[in-house]
């Protein structure tokens, strides 16, 4: 896309200024002016609301780290502290825990749009990768922010991942010694969580730049799928897409606020409210509720080296789906039968995270290890073999001819009710 | 929105259908421990709130019965008069917590001391440490009911667990706890129970190592209350959810102005958006 800059200095100030740091001219033609398709829905509304829970998590941590205290005797105490004695602590503790797990069910909405128009398909591969990039990380920091709290599910969620390092042959044990500090879960490792759960979300806010930068050389993708090709196929970012974002980061934060104010602890482990006992192991060790579907891949696999290597690959293969995916037509709209894939693919999703909270055994066992083959099938045969054989249906010829034909069939949809 | 063709809502239907019958008839394959029932809680659902009474009974009941075994050591004295708590005055507290003895010190010669309880003191722990609590207690430990309220969960399947992420219902804990307390009964005839354990209908495994804590008239309440054993149980179990969750009150309303503020903010925003496209066809 060409960048030509819109910004006019208009005082003497920002004349002097934007010659010597063009920081208000980045700002203005990133942002106010930023030509967006003029086609997209709520579901791209998600960026922004992910920007949002990044944001909210970084600050409530901040606060929360003033109170809290990294140490196996007090990290506890601490906690119930900060939701006793801390003024508002209470609040700012439940925005952290059920900010972690809105973030996640934003991330997952934004990744899936991105599965079903497409925008991972050229040239968006690089802004995809860094998204997967971003992904893991907050995965991580994710799992370590868990363990923070010391209580029982912190514990043995620490102890059953770090241990997943002992399977790699020969330096195995050595790695996993090294990540505790010492030979087991324990204060060490309670103190470089903290530190490492305190660095990680500034370098997902320096990917997330990256992410961005890289959205604004390519552009949006959009629901139809054709690129942008004249300047009536975009409006600018602001106030259209300003407004829209804002509308819907508000919807977002009542079900945010849902959670935050009258259900807090349903989406956490109520055995965390249990102090950590190394002598007393919980009758089921789940993780939390998102990263049930890759705990499910985990445990479907009969050997421990071969249940890490195959969860490590059900993220990994998403570094490499640009170019599995061999059809040129990015949107699900025109592909009929990614289209039912596509939702094969998100029950299946949704399965595996069911079956990640079950106990791995009898029926539970064998669907996991099915959907388990199906979620690899989706990527490695499914949408390679797709792309020869599925007949696309006709494809507009611009983003503003679909806006048009749009229209008219709804306003002859609303005449004929009329009629 | 994603525009589902009639063939494929079935078929996702029909997924999701398969995927509902299978979990749930495993679901019910689970465990010997009886369901435990929704009880009806005042501080429940979205207008829930404490009654003042009946925390306040359930301190009685904590203090005449269960602190002779159960510590409490996140929550303070000065607690008990804060708001959305059992409402008792501060001077009230004073006494209260003047009745207690607490160990403080060292003093300036370096020596431990026993002074009355302050209301900026946590509630005085029935022992010094888990060590002396389990050599009291035949080697079980009786847990801290300081958060004991929000550790407690009960079996609830598929689809509850779903329903109640919109219903709100937080309740899980505590209704265990409310059922436990009068889940003690004589074992069946062909249930070996072991020596020093005693039989309870809700607790997993059946086998619980605290003896039956409450019996009728275990306290005699101070506002002319009937203490059966329903009746004391349903108060010291109130009683621990306000323990676990002091600021539930505050929370709950607080929700409330934050919910008008942005169903409002919702609503100013949809009209702008829609005034800002009328701009363009879209």
């Amino acid at each position: 896309m060409s960048k030509e800059s819109t910004y006019i200095p208009k005082s003497g100030f920002s004349k002097w200024f934007d010659q010597r740091l063009p920081l208000p001219r980045m700002l203005h033609d990133n942002i106010n002016a930023f030509p967006t398709p003029r086609n997209l829905n709520y579901w791209y509304t998600f960026g922004g609301i992910l920007t949002f829970c990044l944001v909210t998590q970084i600050v409530t941590g901040i606060v929360l780290a003033m109170h809290y205290t990294a140490d196996a005797g007090l990290a506890f105490a601490s906690v119930e502290h900060i939701m006793r004695n801390v003024n508002y602590g209470w609040l700012i503790r439940y925005i952290h825990a059920v900010g972690a797990s809105m973030f996640f069910l934003a991330v997952y909405v934004h990744i899936f749009r991105g599965l079903y128009y497409g925008s991972y398909k050229a040239p968006r591969e690089i802004l995809w990768i860094l998204g997967v990039v971003i992904y893991l990380l907050m995965v991580i920091t994710a799992f370590m922010g868990y363990v923070l709290p010391w209580g029982q599910m912190s514990f043995w969620g620490a102890t059953v991942i770090t241990n997943l390092f002992s399977v790699i042959p020969v330096v195995g044990t050595t790695i996993t010694e090294w990540l505790w500090g010492g030979f087991a879960v324990d204060n060490a490792t309670l103190k470089r969580f903290f530190s490492l759960h305190y660095l990680m979300p500034f370098m997902i806010f320096g990917v997330v730049i990256l992410h961005i930068w890289s959205l604004h050389v390519t552009g949006n993708n959009n629901p139809v799928g054709v690129s942008v090709k004249e300047k009536q196929d975009t409006v600018p970012f602001a106030p259209y897409y300003t407004v829209k974002d804002a509308f819907s980061l508000v919807c977002f934060l009542i079900l945010f606020a849902w959670f935050i104010f009258f259900n807090p602890n349903i989406l956490g482990h109520t055995d965390n409210y249990i102090m950590a006992d190394p002598l007393v192991t919980p009758a089921h060790i789940v993780p939390e509720w998102y990263l049930l579907p890759f705990y499910a891949i985990l445990r479907a696999i009969p050997s421990k080296l071969g249940g890490v290597l195959v969860m490590g690959a059900a993220i990994a293969i998403l570094f490499i789906l640009p170019w599995l995916d061999t059809s040129k037509v990015r949107s699900a709209t025109f592909r009929p039968l990614y289209k039912q894939f596509y939702w094969i693919f998100v029950v299946n999703c949704i399965a595996l995270g069911y079956l990640g909270s079950q106990n791995p055994e009898g029926l539970f066992l064998v669907a996991s290890r099915i959907c388990t083959a199906y979620y690899f099938i989706h990527f490695l045969l499914v949408l390679p073999i797709l792309g020869l054989v599925e007949k696309p249906k006709p494809i507009p010829e611009s983003i503003t001819k679909a806006v048009l034909e749009k229209m008219e069939i709804r306003n002859m949809k609303e005449k004929s009710a009329e009629a | 929105m994603f525009k589902l063709s009639g063939y494929n809502f079935k078929f996702c239907i029909l997924f999701q259908i398969i995927f509902v019958l299978f979990f749930s008839v495993s679901a019910f394959a689970a465990g010997e421990q009886k369901r435990v029932q929704k009880h009806d809680w005042t501080f429940a659902g979205i207008f829930g709130h404490y009654d003042d009474a009946q925390l306040q009974r359930g301190f009685q009941v904590y203090r005449e019965v269960c602190s002779s075994c159960h510590s409490m050591n996140y929550v303070y004295y000065r607690n008990l008069a804060e708001e959305g708590g059992p409402g008792f005055t501060v001077e009230e507290v004073k006494v209260i917590a003047s009745e207690d003895m607490i160990i403080d010190g060292p003093d300036d010669y370096g020596e431990m001391f026993e002074r009355p309880g302050k209301p900026s003191d946590t509630f005085v722990s029935p022992y010094a440490n888990q060590n002396e609590a389990r050599a009291s207690n035949g080697g079980a430990y009786p847990p801290d009911f300081s958060v004991l309220a929000k550790a407690r969960s009960t079996l609830r399947g598929f689809p509850w667990w779903f329903v109640d992420l919109f219903t709100g219902y937080q309740e899980q804990g505590v209704d265990y706890i409310y059922a436990l307390l009068n889940g003690y009964s004589e074992p069946p005839e062909d249930f070996i129970l072991q020596s020093g354990m005693h039989y309870n209908e809700y607790y997993p495994g059946n086998q619980i190592a605290m003896g039956q804590p409450l019996y009728e008239e275990s306290v005699e309440y101070a506002d002319g209350t009937v203490a059966s054993v329903e009746q004391m149980a349903e108060d010291v179990s109130a009683f621990m959810m306000w323990a676990a969750e002091p600021k539930l009150e505050i929370r709950k309303q607080m929700g409330f102005k934050v919910a008008i503020f942005l169903f409002v903010l919702a609503g100013l925003l949809y009209y702008s958006k829609k005034k800002i496209w009328a701009r363009i066809e879209h």
